[in-house]
């Protein structure tokens, strides 16, 4: 009595070969029929037509990512000074005065990087 | 093989073939382009390569962005000098075997430009060319016709002896050099075992 799992054996060598062999033949067919003929033009790992220049491995300037920081800061800080200023004429003195203080933590941290000479760009 | 016999077998249900031939006929239709435009010609060979003119019937659709999968470059357009290197580099980054389409009349001698100051004076001043087509855009169908003529002479290649294609022959050079800016021109201006102008005889 044999496996009942044997053609499925058998489907699975078949599909191997069915996958395998146009790979071998291309590669017989590559040694014989197709020699290598590299070149430092065709070795080049770039292959937009101009010639790479320089390290790849440069680093951008860390005042960049302050920039940024500061930048993104005060974006955000927009979306909560647009409401303070729609609801403005409604809001107790309480309130006005600790949205002053938010706004003063903040640009007092502006002035600490102005300082430091972070927005002077070199 | 001989033809009479070949043709006498064939009568008789029997078809025969050669390495050579089902090797060239695989070649032949499957000719990969590099997607590569210049000027004013590369919207014709686009407009080629659409539904109208429909370039994949030839098995040419497949435009490629990367030169080592393509096996054609159509020189679509005016070479300034300024593009003439990348031009012959991205030549030299292609795979053998490799072939050569020069479109319209400013591939072929800088067409309208060729009093130019900086535009190169024909492509095949650095890269041998196969096929050229005047014109000046060349229609699509002028450039299926360089395919069929490229088809028939890939056909036609043989693996081996004079003719055959230039990665079989172990002498023959792997790159061609790529031209660099001088001072008046590229340096060198042509290459001299590529550029065989004809001699004008008055
Ligand atoms: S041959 Fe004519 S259409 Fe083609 S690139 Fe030159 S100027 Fe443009």
């Amino acid at each position: 009595m044999s496996n009942p799992y044997l053609p499925v054996l058998i489907l699975m060598v078949a599909a191997l070969a069915f996958a395998l062999g146009p790979l071998a033949l291309a590669w017989i067919w590559a040694k014989k029929f197709s020699p290598k003929k590299p070149g430092p033009a065709k070795n080049a790992t770039y292959e937009c037509g101009l010639e790479s220049k320089g390290d790849a491995w440069v680093q951008f300037k860390a005042e960049y990512y302050l920039y940024g920081i500061i930048f993104l800061i005060f974006d955000v800080e927009t979306i909560f000074l647009l409401p303070f200023a729609v609801a403005f004429t409604g809001l107790s003195a309480g309130a006005f005065v600790a949205m002053m203080i938010f706004l003063l933590l903040l640009v007092e941290g502006l002035v600490w990087a102005w300082k430091k000479g972070v927005l002077n760009w070199e | 093989m001989d033809e009479g016999l070949r043709s006498e077998l064939q009568k008789q249900g029997v078809f025969v073939t050669t390495l050579e031939e089902l090797y060239n006929w695989g070649r032949k239709n499957s000719i990969w382009p590099l997607g590569f435009g210049l000027a004013c010609c590369a919207i014709e060979m686009m407009a080629a390569s659409m539904a109208r003119w429909d370039l994949a019937r030839f098995g040419a659709e497949v435009f490629r962005p990367s030169p080592r999968q393509a096996d054609l470059m159509i020189v679509a357009g005016t070479v300034t000098k300024k593009m003439a290197p990348q031009v012959v580099r991205l030549y030299n980054q292609m795979s053998e075997p490799k072939y050569v389409i020069a479109m319209g009349a400013c591939a072929i001698s800088g067409g309208p430009f060729k009093q130019g100051y900086n535009v190169l004076k024909g492509i095949d001043r650095y890269i041998p060319v196969d096929v050229h087509i005047p014109g000046c855009p060349p229609r699509p169908e002028a450039l299926i016709h360089a395919f069929m003529t490229l088809q028939e002479k890939i056909d036609a290649q043989q693996l081996k002896g004079e003719g055959r294609p230039r990665h079989l022959d172990p002498d023959a050079p792997s790159e061609f050099p790529i031209p660099e800016y001088g001072e008046h021109d590229l340096e060198p201006p042509k290459n001299p075992e590529v550029w065989r102008p004809a001699v004008v005889v008055r």
